[in-house]
């Protein structure tokens, strides 16, 4: 049987869930599926497009898996638009004069950013906020320009305000309503709102028609409005509403709606039984889904109709809670409380700038709709309640009403959710799915989230997900073991703090206190971890010494054959010829295996354990000192050349990392800690691919933090922007003590930043707004451990007695006769088992 | 398979017992090619010897690793790979078909006597 032809127009977000949905399908056998692709890119997460400003790349943004057209077998014309349908014949035609016969075909032509017909806007600067390439216009007219204006101040405006105000221009909002957002929420809160806006030093033009764009005198354009006033700014972006893109429709007769979108039944099919619409184009109980989730589940819908199997699109719920420019912001159902005879509570809190609001039925027993600014914590549980139309406490207003009094929240445990009660909208994930999920072993919240997915879009139901995951390991009756090891019963955190508040200095001290047994090789190292990030005595020390993992005993990284390699700190990656001299030099005489390492340094490999205090001393009396490679420390801050030679550097990179890899070196952790400092976005020391990365950018450091390379590669998040030095590392200290308290054991940073409820937002709560209060305490405990450096190494070779411990043996100053090399490549390597026999047996 | 009795044991002596490390650290000595681990436990003042050799390696090792309990058994870590080895019977704990030479031991006046078979 010859395969049927499908057409697909648009490959944006939504028409390219639908293509990976028909991959996963059956019926997708039966199809040869073309689709035309205006832009020049792929599809991509138009949803983070911001993101893009704030240094994540194409490729970040890019929702196409490697080869996913190839491996599919799915014809795509890039940078193609399609023109024409000709249902008659069943023909679509492109721009570039491509013609495809269809016998099925899905529209997903998304929409088109309104610009109102204002005389002037059309003049240079004007640009509208929906695709990469509008974001490059934008960038790159930001760098002449000082003064940008925002036409539109509904939610996709604000986040454009966030972007100009990024790229350092002095930013103005200008809105026709009399408030902010006036779609999802009301005055009041419109008005936290603005307050909350405006003290971010963006102004708010509220009640503003603009009537003309003209020539500026200072800037490029004066925006003249009809109360008389004017404002002159040098870029304009246009965000004042969406309008689906249906002309391809129109002109070819399928059934519109009066105010445009092509109309649609619950199967997602248009007035013609062969065309399909989805997405933002699509118009279905006379109403356009401005959001991507709906969208998905249309894109479903269509694949099952295809394969004939059972789905509908029964509509989809449009509240939304986001962060805009650092405000919480929620809106739930009914906002504005048009339902007949409802009632409104409204909780106003002045001082904090808290405002939240819930609509109910006349009878006081069904939640309509809800609105929260500033604090919204109880927006998971409000749309759980709207969307299972549970019925209320007997006081409603008792859950928008602050719990002073400790008993906890009110409103509904996650208990009385049904499990068909959805979760996670982004990803359509059930309290049933993820129950199911922690039944099946994933009893962590990282676990969770890899293996549902939940929680990792916009991150709003992170703690409802927590919630469910705890109260299902409450009835497993599964008190998860978090217990370190058998010797005891406490998590690594639980030891910290023990160490800390009862300054415990020994192992001993604390296997008498809190633990049994003699301890093993999972519990003295972590101890030894602890008491050395807390107190940095000399790890060497008496009581110290035994608790440390070979590595970290003699200061060496352990190699196959029982040598040792050594690694000198190269702070930076910068090293001066005499030192590089140096470096080949004892390597020579020892005659050591030379190799320049991932980490931007040189690696001594196959030291004898007797030969580390000496071959340790040269290098110390040479000014080197010891590069922690052995430890769970701080390993290297990388760099690149900077702004000293590369004609692109915006900073001196290499001093920063110096500086930086200075004040953190030796500072004992859960894990290794790698850092990076860039001079540019072109980032060639790959400071996204660490622990804490640092790019500089015409407005100061982007820090980054918990990424890394290794077994699961996960690039870094932007934390904070445009930060000078000072401020960074006061970042830095905070992000790396709250990291050394309170991760598990060997977690990096970035699986140890899924685990935290919240993610990274909580993370930024904690270290920039200080949310704990422990920030000055995090400052001075890592003032505490800079202070007490020392180099192991030189303190090793400093005494006899301790470069004694090194020797191979107590009874004799003879070595390991069994350690053999055998040459390769101009230098030395560890004989192979079978070399070995061959060598011993003489 | 005969088993040795005191009577047929060749007792070496190769350190003080002071010579050992108090803080349940493990050391090594050289007796003739045998390389041997010694392990003094402080809470029972009592010294293990097991071979070096790391059965899973090939490196003379053992006394480098960590010493621990697992249950009742006293057990020192392969630095290598980690796995662990019963201190008295020199058994492994994760395959049961490796074990390595476990020594008698006894400190007399002051001196660590270790016994090997002649
Ligand atoms: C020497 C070096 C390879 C080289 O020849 O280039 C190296 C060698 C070792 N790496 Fe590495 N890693 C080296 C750079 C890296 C890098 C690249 C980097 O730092 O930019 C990575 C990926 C980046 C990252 O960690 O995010 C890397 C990811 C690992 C991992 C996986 C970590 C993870 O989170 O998945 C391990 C295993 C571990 O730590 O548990 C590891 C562990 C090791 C150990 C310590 C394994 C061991 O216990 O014997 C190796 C011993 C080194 C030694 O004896 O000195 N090494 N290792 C590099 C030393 C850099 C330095 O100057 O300190
Ligand atoms: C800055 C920004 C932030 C957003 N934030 C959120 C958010 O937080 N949450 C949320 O749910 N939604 C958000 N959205 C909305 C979300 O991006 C859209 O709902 C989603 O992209 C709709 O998908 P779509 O496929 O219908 O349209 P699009 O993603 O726009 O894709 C349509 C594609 O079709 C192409 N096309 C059109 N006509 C043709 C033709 N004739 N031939 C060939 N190709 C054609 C277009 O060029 C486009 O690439 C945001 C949007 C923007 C711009
Ligand atoms: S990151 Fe930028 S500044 Fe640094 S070397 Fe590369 S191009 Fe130059
Ligand atoms: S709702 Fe967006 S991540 Fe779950």
């Amino acid at each position: 049987m010859s395969k049927k032809t499908l057409v697909v127009i648009g490959n944006g977000m939504v028409g390219h869930k639908f293509l990976q949905s028909m991959v996963n399908s059956d019926v997708m056998q039966d199809y040869q599926i073309v689709t035309f692709c205006e832009e020049t890119r792929l599809a991509y997460d138009r949803v983070q497009l911001t993101s893009f400003f704030s240094g994540k790349s194409e490729d970040d943004l890019s929702l196409v898996e490697d080869n996913f057209f190839e491996d599919n077998n799915i014809t795509v014309h890039t940078g193609d638009r399609a023109k024409h349908i000709d249902r008659k014949s069943k023909v679509v035609t492109s721009e570039k004069g491509v013609s495809i016969s269809y016998d099925k075909l899905v529209l997903a032509t998304g929409s088109f950013p309104f610009v109102p017909p204002i005389p002037g806007h059309e003049r240079d600067n004007c640009f509208v906020y929906r695709t990469i390439d509008d974001l490059i216009e934008i960038s790159e007219a930001g760098e002449t320009s000082k003064v940008g204006v925002v036409i539109g101040g509904g939610l996709l405006g604000l986040e454009a305000a966030k972007a100009l105000k990024d790229l350092g221009l002095k930013t103005h909002v200008v809105e026709f309503a009399p408030r902010l957002m006036a779609v999802q929420i009301d005055d009041g809160a419109g008005a936290v709102l603005r307050k909350k806006i405006e003290e971010l030093d963006v102004s708010v033009h509220t009640q503003k028609n603009t009537q003309n764009i003209v020539d500026g005198e200072e800037c490029v354009h004066r925006m003249n409005f009809a109360d008389g006033s004017h404002i002159e700014t040098d870029v304009i972006l246009f965000s004042a509403g969406i309008r689906p893109r249906d002309d391809i429709a129109a002109e070819c007769g399928l059934a519109l709606g009066e105010r445009g979108g092509i109309v649609v039944n619950d199967s997602c099919l248009t007035s013609d039984d062969d065309i399909y619409a989805i997405g933002e184009c699509a118009l279905w109980d006379g109403k356009i889904f401005g959001l991507v989730a709906p969208g998905y589940q249309m894109a479903q819908v269509v694949a099952d109709h295809l394969a004939q199997k059972d789905n509908a699109f029964t509509g989809a719920d449009m509240s939304t809670k986001l962060k805009l420019m650092g405000v919480d912001v929620a809106s739930i159902g009914d906002a504005h409380g048009v339902t007949d005879k409802a009632k409104v509570y409204t909780y106003v809190n002045g001082a904090d700038d808290v405002y939240k609001k819930i609509v109910v039925s006349e009878d006081n027993t069904r939640l309509l709709g809800a609105v929260l600014i500033g604090d919204t914590v109880d927006y998971g549980n409000l749309l759980q309640l709207k969307l299972n139309d549970i019925p209320l406490p007997e006081y409603p207003d008792s859950l928008i009403l602050p719990q002073r009094d400790g008993s906890g929240a009110t409103g509904l445990g996650v208990e009385a959710l049904p499990d068909a009660a959805q979760i996670c909208s982004c990803y359509d994930v059930s309290k049933g799915d993820i129950c199911q999920a922690v039944s099946d072993g994933s009893t962590t919240m990282g676990a969770l989230k890899e293996c549902t997915k939940a929680a990792t879009g916009c991150g709003g139901c992170a703690a409802l997900v927590g919630q469910v995951l705890n109260k299902e390991l409450e009835k497993m009756g599964m008190d998860v073991n978090t217990d370190l090891c058998e010797h005891f019963a406490f998590t690594r955190q639980e030891l910290y703090h023990m160490v800390r508040v009862e300054g415990i200095k020994t192992f001993d001290e604390m296997l008498d206190k809190h633990g049994k047994g003699y301890g093993c090789d999972i519990c003295k190292p972590t101890v030894g971890s602890i008491l050395a990030s807390c107190w940095n005595e000399y790890v060497l020390d008496q009581p110290h010494a035994a608790l440390q993992d070979t590595n970290d005993r003699y200061l060496a990284n352990m190699q196959k054959n029982g040598t040792y390699s050594i690694v000198p700190r190269i702070t930076g990656g910068e090293i001066t010829p005499d030192k590089l001299i140096v470096l080949g030099q004892v390597g020579k005489k020892y005659n050591l295996y030379t190799k320049i390492t991932g980490g931007q340094r040189v690696d001594l490999f196959g030291a004898r354990q007797e030969q580390l205090p000496v071959i340790w001393k040269e290098l110390i009396d040479a000014g080197f000192e010891t590069g922690h490679a052995y430890g769970k420390s701080l390993r290297t801050v990388k760099s690149c050349v900077g702004d000293t030679w590369c004609r692109y550097g915006l900073a001196d990179s290499v001093s920063a990392a110096i500086d930086i890899e200075n004040r953190y070196k030796g500072l004992r952790s859960p894990h290794k800690i790698k850092l990076a400092v860039s001079g540019c976005t072109r980032e060639c020391a790959e400071a996204q691919s660490k622990d804490v990365g640092v790019i500089a950018t015409e407005n100061g450091w982007n820090l980054y933090v918990c990424g890394n390379g290794g077994m699961k590669p996960r690039h870094a998040d932007l934390f904070a922007t445009g930060l000078d030095f000072e401020t960074m590392i006061k970042y830095i200290d905070r992000f790396l003590m709250f990291y050394v308290k309170t991760a598990d054991r060997l977690q990096r940073t970035s699986t140890w930043m899924m685990n935290l409820e919240g993610g990274l937002d909580y993370l930024r709560e904690v270290v920039i707004e200080d949310s704990l209060g422990l920030a000055e305490t995090f400052e001075q405990e890592m003032q505490t451990v800079v202070d007490a450096y020392e180099c192991e190494w030189k303190r090793t070779v400093e005494s006899e007695e301790r470069t004694k411990q090194f020797s191979t043996f107590i009874n004799t100053d003879k070595p390991d006769s069994q350690i053999v090399f055998v040459p390769e490549r101009d230098q030395l390597r560890p004989a192979r088992q079978d070399e070995l026999t061959s060598t011993s047996a003489d | 398979m005969q088993t040795a009795t005191e009577l047929d044991l060749n007792w070496v002596d190769v350190c003080a017992l002071h010579d050992l490390p108090d803080n349940n650290m493990g050391a090594a000595v050289l007796h003739e090619e045998t390389q041997i681990a010694l392990f003094y436990i402080k809470q029972i003042d009592q010294v293990f010897a097991l071979n070096n050799l790391d059965p899973f390696s090939g490196a003379n090792v053992l006394s480098r690793g960590i010493i621990g309990s697992v249950g009742d058994e006293l057990v020192v870590a392969s630095p290598i790979y980690k796995e662990h080895f019963n201190l008295k019977t020199g058994q492994c704990l994760e395959d049961e078909g490796v074990s390595i030479a476990a020594y008698p031991t006894k400190v007399t006046e002051g001196r660590v006597l270790i016994g090997l078979s002649s």
